[in-house]
């Protein structure tokens, strides 16, 4: 079981309210992604979860139980941190069997969860060796490892994988993510960066100093964002934000139009090609349309536009219509 | 960037650095060369670095005269013992400090830092009577005590320098891992400390085993250490400096073998955290 409810939490150091007052639910076996801005407060709520941080005020319930009160080690969830903690001077097994030792299990027991860990996780040639002694990516195992062997009601991530390097990291993000397919335990993952948001989430929580913006599934998010906040930030590149008589023509404050639903050819806007990136399955340019600004646009790879074309832009693919207090319009 | 050094240079400043440590020493290695005098070359006018009268006499009669060993023994429970005692408290204070820091808290550092600077003498007196009245005059275990408050200071400012550069994450890692307080200290930030704490040990053990005021005042003969036995022989019967140089140089020795052994492990945990 792994069900997770926040309820009006709040948590302020001293006169900043960094979490203003938040209301959660995580479903057993969901994988549920916060992700947000530096500074958004998604890892302060995922210390408050663990419990490494006390709440201001409001409940957090784990499983049905109020789990405010208590230490992290009483709470059933594991960490998973972004520099990894291991214990440097104990081996990948002692790293790995810490939890296991610290809930006084029987050795036997414990050597069979070790050693069951580490051949998920490919650790096995590994297991005498000191952390220092291996790789980001095995270091990033062995810190899941250890989280695993305690079979948690739940596991927490915090930005685990902004260590590594981009191979490396959509490795992990797989692994990670047929962990979750196959242990079917809840996990919590925070991360700045909304490609593993979108691959990884069933849900994701959208926040944005301390608020919850948006909670949906990634595609919901994705084609309906619920203001020019979770508008700008899902999808990469970033929606085209567009104000000012543009979009009073529909009827709008804001509009916004996604550079993979504009299409170059025919069109209303007209512009010039500013930079032009060719990565050869897609092309990315940027247009500076006069009187509506920089206009970036994601084609084919077979684009064939070139920094100083003038070219007209359609974004009839899809219109995002926002008011004056950013909300979507109907 | 490194700097690189000229030839002529370089063999300015290690005859600048070999002049500095002569001079620094050179107390030490009169005193080592005047045990091995008589007394009367001892004091000869003027004074002579080199004798033709080398004799081991001195030490013979020193050993004769005195009780080295209760001596030694006291010095090495004192000192040892100060620091052991010393460290369960620092341990947890500094803990403290550097992990759940308050308001306050440098300021309380700084405070017991303070401390060190007030001269042992301005609280001779209210100390002595407190020790006299309690019966720790001339106990170890008083000595133990006395010596532990006065080198605690040191002790938690060096393990608070230690700790802050452990990273608070590993901490919380073994929290979720289910350590309690006790498992975190014993399991995790001990063993990462190891070398910090060693040399706070070795750096206390030292500072315990040189302490001459308070072993001195605090001490008549049973739990008189080292520094009491070189004092010893400055006494009634007048000054005899070859006698007194081999008393201190029996002393010295047990502690500038530990140091001379230990010197890397000391110079590293004192210039710990100094860069990064």
């Amino acid at each position: 079981m792994g069900q997770i409810t926040l309820n009006q939490v709040r948590k302020s150091f001293g006169e900043v309210d960094v979490i203003p007052g938040v209301d959660l639910d995580i479903k057993d076996g969901e994988f549920v992604v916060f992700v947000g801005p530096s500074g958004c407060g998604k890892s302060t709520l995922l210390r408050l979860i663990a419990g490494l941080e006390d709440t201001t005020s409001g409940t957090i319930s784990i499983d049905g139980k109020d789990a405010t009160a208590l230490p992290p080690a009483k709470r059933g969830l594991a960490m998973v941190f972004q520099s990894y903690a291991l214990y440097p001077h104990m081996s990948v097994k002692k790293n790995i069997g810490f939890p296991l030792k610290m809930a006084g299990m029987d050795p036997a027991e414990a050597e069979k969860r070790i050693q069951r860990a580490a051949s998920v996780l490919n650790l096995t040639n590994y297991l005498d060796r000191k952390p220092g002694q291996l790789s980001g990516g095995q270091r990033q195992r062995v810190a899941i490892g250890r989280a695993i062997v305690r079979e948690p009601a739940a596991f927490l991530f915090d930005e685990p994988l902004s260590n590594l390097d981009a191979a490396l990291r959509v490795g992990m993000r797989q692994e990670i993510s047929e962990l979750h397919q196959s242990l079917k335990t809840t996990m919590i993952y925070v991360t700045h960066d909304q490609v593993e948001a979108m691959t990884m989430a069933d849900k994701i929580v959208v926040l944005n100093a301390g608020r919850i913006e948006q909670v949906g599934s990634p595609l919901d998010l994705y084609h309906n964002p619920k203001n020019v906040f979770v508008a700008g930030f899902i999808g990469s590149p970033k929606m085209n934000l567009i104000e000012g008589p543009e979009a009073a023509k529909h009827g709008a404050h804001t509009i916004g139009a996604r550079p993979e639903h504009i299409t170059v050819g025919d069109g209303p806007w007209e512009g010039v090609v500013g930079l032009s990136e060719h990565l050869g399955s897609d092309s990315f340019i940027k247009v500076d349309v006069p009187g509506i600004g920089i206009i970036n646009v994601r084609g084919s790879g077979e684009l064939g536009v070139h920094h100083g074309d003038r070219v007209k832009l359609n974004p009839a693919g899809k219109i995002h219509r926002f008011d004056a207090n950013g909300l979507a319009l109907a | 960037m490194a700097r690189s050094l000229s030839p002529r240079r370089k063999m300015m400043m290690t005859l600048s650095a070999w002049t500095v440590a002569l001079i620094i020493f050179f107390p030490v290695l009169w005193m080592i060369l005047t045990s091995f005098k008589t007394e009367v070359s001892a004091v000869a006018s003027p004074p002579q670095l080199f004798t033709a009268d080398w004799t081991l006499d001195n030490y013979a009669e020193v050993w004769a005269r005195s009780d080295y060993p209760r001596f030694f023994w006291n010095s090495v429970v004192i000192s040892v013992g100060s620091t052991l005692l010393g460290l369960a408290i620092a341990i947890p204070a500094a803990w403290a400090m550097a992990f759940v820091p308050g308001k306050r808290t440098k300021d309380l550092l700084m405070w017991m830092l303070s401390t060190k600077m007030m001269p042992a003498v301005a609280v001779m007196i209210p100390i002595y009577l407190i020790f006299l009245r309690t019966g720790l005059i001339d106990t170890r275990i008083g000595l133990v005590i006395a010596l532990m408050l006065m080198n605690l200071p040191i002790i938690i400012w060096m393990l608070y320098t230690y700790f802050k550069e452990i990273p608070a994450e590993i901490l919380e890692a073994s929290r979720m891992d289910g350590a309690s307080l006790w498992g975190e200290i014993v399991y995790v930030l001990t063993p990462m400390a190891l070398p910090g704490i060693a040399s706070t040990c070795l750096l206390n053990i030292i500072l315990a085993w040189n302490e001459a005021f308070w072993t001195i005042v605090l001490t008549t003969t049973k739990a008189a250490p080292l520094s009491a036995f070189i004092a010893s022989f400055s006494a009634p019967q007048g000054l005899f400096y070859a006698k007194l140089s081999a008393a201190s140089a029996m002393a010295i020795m047990p502690i500038l073998i530990l140091g001379w052994f230990s010197q890397k492990q000391l110079v590293r945990g004192l210039t710990f955290g100094a860069v990064k």
